[in-house]
């Protein structure tokens, strides 16, 4: 079994975010990039289904410039045994489900996160598999491999839900599909230099966002700390201030 | 000159990182407390090639560079030094000693598992009285044909119980001074050893320290390391390399000390704003932080001339005296930014402070650092 995880490169979750060009693009000056948290825990999930036996080899692929390297050779040192990077700015889902099109039909499973934790549009795996013509699983909080056969856990309302389905497949991939991301040992680090990088062309495809700005959400209000035998005061900051009474 | 790091430096330095604060500091303060060792951390950070970082691939390491080792020290220090001692004398005086100075023989047998992390090592130099003045060993090792046996005292003995290598310094030949020493590679089981109580420390708490009695221990004559009488220049030269190690987790308590003042300083409120927006408090942020960034410099600069083979042993003792000395005023001034908070132990800054302090005085005080470079200066 072949598995193939899409790698989105992201701002480090502490990244103070700033905008340009009028508040129409993100400020990347002096970001730290990082694999998509939940990519990555797909990614450590692939590693501990390969380390199992159950998969022959794990392929990870994003679509980015030549800066989104390192976070594909980190991905290779996690335990990825090779890399694509489709050479392109990353313009928005389609665009990218479009480019990665091109490379995941040689794949039984197909891993991505359920978002990228820069602007959560959670569309590049439903959108991929329409495009490829293979079943999706959203919401995948579980994966097996039992003789052969996907077995996945789904999170629904108030429960789980078990499926057993056929590949190929495009699950798409939630917090719980692996318990924390594997952090890559020095031996993988060393061996991630070898493993190969290809770089493919980007084909021609459709952009279909414009971004027309963005707007960092208020900054968080002072905390009012109201003494505890003050029950009026409270009542009072509750009706005129917070107008939530 | 190129101040970039690698690829595979910055991803050891993030590997390093996420497993201090996503492990390391779920327990610290717990292991300090009860003065726990943290065998499932060594296991753990063993299995990621911690233990032997510049050990080369063909000895089971990860065959890493200094430099590598520093931005890990840095990063594990920030969060628990009990935990980075442990690995600074597996690395740099243990491994690196063995690398450097052993026969293929006592690789196969001693350096390979060390390297792995399924041994650990410990490095057994200072006496009740013989710390700082290390050429006067006390401890014996007679010369009986095929075998040595060793008798006397070691003291202060980082990881002690915990490891089952030791490499043990002994006198041969009292007559010759310190040029009568000689290295040895023990067997921790080997009878004859006793353990001496665990040492209830001020600091570095998790991390276990003994006295170690030798009493009539017979040592093969193949665990000698080098040439007979050798042992004092091993241990100065295994030292040399030690104290990038210490020098980078020194570093790294500051920095980790410095993160917290840092943000603490941009939450807490006094006199109506933050008081990171009082001068008395910012100014000391900003000596802090050149303090902070002087050591990690003079740490780097020791780390790349070794691993390009050039003589490093007054960098590494710049880099310690420095470090150390700034990690005990950086931790200080972090307790005095928390203020009260800073003096309990909720807040780390006080624990950081206390390990501080041990940092200016193993593996060569601060005065030792002074007369190494000092002598290194008015010898030329």
């Amino acid at each position: 079994m072949k598995i193939l995880v899409l790698i989105s490169n992201v701002p480090d979750t502490t990244t103070k975010i700033r905008f340009v060009d009028d508040n129409k693009a993100f400020d990347t000056g002096g970001v730290q990039w990082i694999i998509n948290p939940w990519d990555e825990l797909a990614l450590t999930r692939a590693v501990e289904l390969k380390e199992a036996g159950e998969v022959e080899k794990i392929t990870v692929a994003n679509v980015g410039r030549s800066i989104t390297e390192p976070t594909l050779r980190k991905a290779l040192a996690v335990g990825a045994d090779d890399a694509i990077r489709i050479d392109a700015e990353p313009k928005d889902a389609f665009y990218v489900a479009s480019q990665l099109a091109q490379i995941a039909k040689d794949y039984d499973v197909i891993m991505v996160g359920i978002e990228a934790s820069d602007y959560n549009g959670a569309a590049v795996g439903g959108m991929l598999a329409e495009l490829i013509n293979f079943n999706s699983v959203s919401s995948v909080s579980g994966m097996n491999i039992e003789n052969g056969q996907l077995a996945l856990t789904r999170e629904i309302d108030g429960g789980q839900q078990k499926i057993s389905i056929e590949t190929p497949v495009v699950t798409i991939v939630q917090k719980g599909i692996a318990i924390d991301p594997r952090i890559p040992a020095m031996r993988g680090i060393m061996m991630a230099r070898k493993k190969p990088l290809t770089v493919a062309p980007a084909i021609e495809a459709e952009e279909r966002t414009a971004y027309v700005s963005f707007e960092l959400p208020p900054s968080k209000a002072a905390c009012t700390i109201v003494e505890e035998d003050n029950v009026k005061e409270l009542v009072r900051l509750l009706q005129e201030e917070a107008k939530a009474l | 000159m190129n101040f970039e790091f690698t690829e595979e430096q910055l991803l050891i330095r993030q590997a390093a990182k996420d497993y201090a604060e996503r492990e390391l500091l779920q327990d610290v303060l717990e292991r300090d407390a009860k003065a726990e060792f943290p065998a499932r951390h060594i296991k753990n950070l063993a299995e990621l090639g911690f233990m032997g970082m510049m050990v080369d691939p063909k000895y089971d390491g990860s065959g890493m560079d200094t430099v590598s080792y520093v931005l890990a020290m840095e990063e594990l220090s920030k969060i628990d030094a009990s935990t980075s001692v442990i690995i600074s004398v597996n690395n740099s005086l243990v491994c690196y000693g063995l690398c450097k100075f052993g026969t293929e023989q006592q690789k196969e047998k001693y350096l390979k598992p060390l390297a792995r992390g399924e041994h650990i090592g410990a490095f057994l130099l200072s006496e009740p009285e013989a710390g700082s003045d290390a050429m006067h060993q006390h401890t014996k090792a007679e010369d009986k044909g095929d075998h040595y046996l060793l008798n006397g005292t070691k003291n202060w003995i980082t990881s002690a119980n915990s490891a089952s290598t030791y490499i043990v310094m002994a006198q041969t030949y009292p007559e010759k001074g310190y040029r009568g020493i000689n290295a040895f590679l023990v067997e921790k089981n080997s009878p004859g050893i006793t353990l001496g109580p665990h040492e209830d420390k001020m600091g570095m708490r998790s991390s276990d320290t003994h006295s170690v009695m030798f009493s009539d221990v017979k040592v093969p004559k193949e665990n000698r390391i080098g040439e007979d009488g050798f042992g004092y220049k091993f241990a100065m030269k295994a030292l040399e390399a030690g104290r990038i190690g210490i020098a980078a987790q020194a570093l790294g308590i500051a920095s980790g000390a410095f993160d917290r003042a840092l943000a603490y300083s941009k939450e807490r409120k006094a006199f109506g704003t933050e008081i990171s927006n009082h001068q008395a408090i910012a100014f000391k942020l900003a000596d802090m932080a050149v303090k902070i960034e002087n050591a990690r410099n003079l740490c780097l600069k020791a780390a790349w001339l070794k691993d390009n083979d050039k003589p490093f042993a007054l960098a590494s003792a710049m880099a310690k005296l420095y470090s150390a000395d700034m990690a005990m005023e950086v931790t200080t001034e972090a307790v005095q930014i928390h203020g009260g908070y800073g003096y309990v132990k909720e807040y780390h800054v006080e624990r950081l402070m206390r390990e501080a302090k041990l940092t200016q005085i193993y593996e060569g005080t601060s005065e030792v650092q002074k007369i190494v470079v000092s002598r290194s200066l008015l010898r030329d």
